[in-house]
């Protein structure tokens, strides 16, 4: 993947690429710490359709959704030839009783069978993620486990 | 009356004024400028109203005015900024000195307000207002456009430029002999190069000296500093807007951009004041009889910038509209070329026209550059593909 970086004197920079499917995609940067997704029009590639601002939690939220979404792909795929094994992602509230708690505190798999095999976090990827692992507002667990396992994971996340 | 009480009625008028001219210019999304030397205009020598008790400190704040906008067009930009857009853009930005100069100079010659005039009115005509434009880029929505950078690196060429151009002008001004001249000229470049390598290499220092974490302390440390070396400037021959430009290169990374915030306001008040001023100096009588030649200069000027940036985008490898984009967005004159005009008429050294007539331009360009750049692409757009209107349908390649 080439991504284009370009300085705007007094402004910030720009990071962007064109998509397959001919379109302009990227963010800008201000001095001043904002970010801004930006789009470009399906018929001018210099010009923007939006530029949205972005708060750096939800920059790393939309990060985290489409890292993760290729990662629950991949999984997904490997999986596959097993059946009943379905993969899930599950994002931690900022009301979530186990943020900022050690992620072995849930006990997710004793209790529901499910895995966490991995920790999306501002556009990383933590694999196979130990107990000991302290869980954030705004982190995506990619979980694996039945369709019933998975259920009761989502509940213990959400109430405790 | 008493003088304080008669001072302070005229100043708080006047601002009060002003703070209305500026609402109803953030209402209709134009830029303040114009609207503020018509304010000018209106009070003042020949306007409507005399305003005498407040003349000392509008004299006064007006200088400030000067400094603080030189000091925050210094600030906009690193140093490495401007050595980068020096070496990337010098083709674009020499089209542009050529192309916007000559008009204002060619009038001014053709005018009879021979070679001093000249340079006055060639500076008014070939600086495109960076805060209009960046303004407009925001507003419309342009920062993630391709063109963006190619309007901003015209922009960072200009405003070196003007470090070159300043010095020249008010040696020019003080009519010294072409040898005196010369040496000013030498010495300021030098200092240009100078400051520009310090800012390089020792900026943090500059930064450091002024620095704080307090902003009051900060904003007492910039403004002493900014007046201090404004005024060694000035009595070293060199203006004293090029010493304030200057500490504002040498003022770098996080400093710069704590600076520009804080300065803000004060920029804002003491430039309105100083284009009130600027435009009570002006006699309103003598703007319609150069308004025939300002429409010309601003019809002809406004194709040179559009062609500057036409040409400038296309070399960066864009499309037909974003051209057309990148040269509307520079067509907005504003407070740099009543600062230049503001020094000529301060020095006495040109006729009364040319202040006339730089108003009558700045009037015109200020308002018609943000309104080019609107709607430049739908007319651009219409005239290229007139029949067709729906957007085709989208199609994923693969």
């Amino acid at each position: 993947m080439n991504v284009d970086e370009t300085d705007l004197p007094g402004l910030g920079r720009r990071k962007d690429f064109m998509t397959a499917s001919g379109r302009r995609i990227g963010v800008v940067e201000y001095r001043e710490g904002q970010t801004e997704l930006i789009v470009s029009t399906w018929d001018d590639p210099d010009t923007c359709q939006a530029s949205i601002p972005l708060t750096a939690d939800e920059a790393a939220a939309l990060g985290n959704l489409l890292g993760g979404q290729r990662l629950a792909m991949q999984l997904s795929e490997a999986h596959r030839e097993v059946p009943g094994i379905v993969t899930r992602q599950f994002s931690i509230a900022a009301d979530s009783p186990f943020q900022n708690q050690p992620m072995g505190k849930a006990c997710i798999r004793t209790r529901s069978g499910a895995s966490i095999v991995a920790i999306m976090r501002e556009g990383e990827v933590l694999p196979s993620p130990g107990p000991d692992v302290v869980l954030h507002p705004g982190d995506l667990l990619v979980a694996v486990g039945t369709q019933e396992g998975l259920d009761t994971a989502a509940g213990i996340l959400r109430n405790g | 009356m008493d003088p304080l009480a008669l001072t302070l009625i005229e100043l708080g008028a006047v601002v009060f004024c002003l703070g209305l001219l500026a609402r109803l210019a953030g209402r209709t999304g134009m830029s303040p400028i114009p609207l503020y030397l018509v304010g000018g205009l209106f009070f003042g020598a020949g306007g409507m109203v005399k305003l005498e008790g407040m003349h000392e400190f509008a004299h006064l704040s007006s200088e400030i005015g000067v400094i603080l906008l030189l000091l925050m067009l210094g600030l906009e930009y690193t140093a490495a900024e401007l050595v980068t857009g020096l070496r990337r853009s010098w083709q674009a930005g020499v089209l542009d000195l050529l192309l916007n100069f000559l008009p204002g100079a060619g009038l001014a010659l053709l005018l009879g307000w021979g070679f001093v005039g000249a340079m006055v009115m060639g500076g008014v005509t070939y600086i495109s207002s960076s805060g209009i434009a960046a303004k407009v880029i925001t507003d419309l929505g342009r920062i993630g456009n391709r063109e963006t950078p190619v309007i901003l690196s015209i922009l960072v060429f200009e405003d070196l430029a003007m470090a070159v151009y300043l010095p020249i002008l008010t040696a020019t001004l003080a009519g010294v002999s072409f040898l005196v001249g010369l040496q000013t000229v030498g010495i300021s470049l030098a200092v240009v190069t100078l400051v520009l390598l310090v800012a390089l290499r020792h900026g943090h220092h500059v930064s450091k000296a002024v620095h704080s974490e307090n902003s009051e302390v900060f904003l007492l440390n910039l403004l002493g500093a900014a007046l201090l070396v404004a005024g060694l400037a000035a009595a070293m021959q060199v203006s004293a807007a090029v010493g304030a430009f200057m500490l504002g290169i040498a003022i770098s990374g996080a400093t710069a951009h704590n600076a520009t915030r804080i300065l803000e306001p004060l920029r804002d008040l003491f430039a309105a004041i100083f284009f009130v001023v600027f435009g009570l100096n002006t006699d309103p009588t003598s703007i319609p009889p150069v308004l025939g030649w300002a429409l010309v200069l601003a019809v002809l000027t406004a194709a040179t910038k559009m062609v500057t940036g036409i040409w400038a985008a296309k070399r960066a490898g864009i499309a037909v509209p974003g051209r057309f984009r990148a040269g509307a967005a520079l067509i907005a004159r504003g407070e740099f070329s009543i600062v230049i005009a503001g020094l000529a008429v301060a020095s006495g050294a040109v006729p009364h026209d040319l202040a006339a007539l730089a108003t009558a331009y700045v009037l015109i360009m200020a308002i018609m550059g943000p309104l080019a750049a609107r709607f430049v692409e739908p007319i651009v757009g219409m005239l290229r593909r007139p029949a067709r209107r729906a957007p085709l349908p989208f199609r994923p390649a693969g």
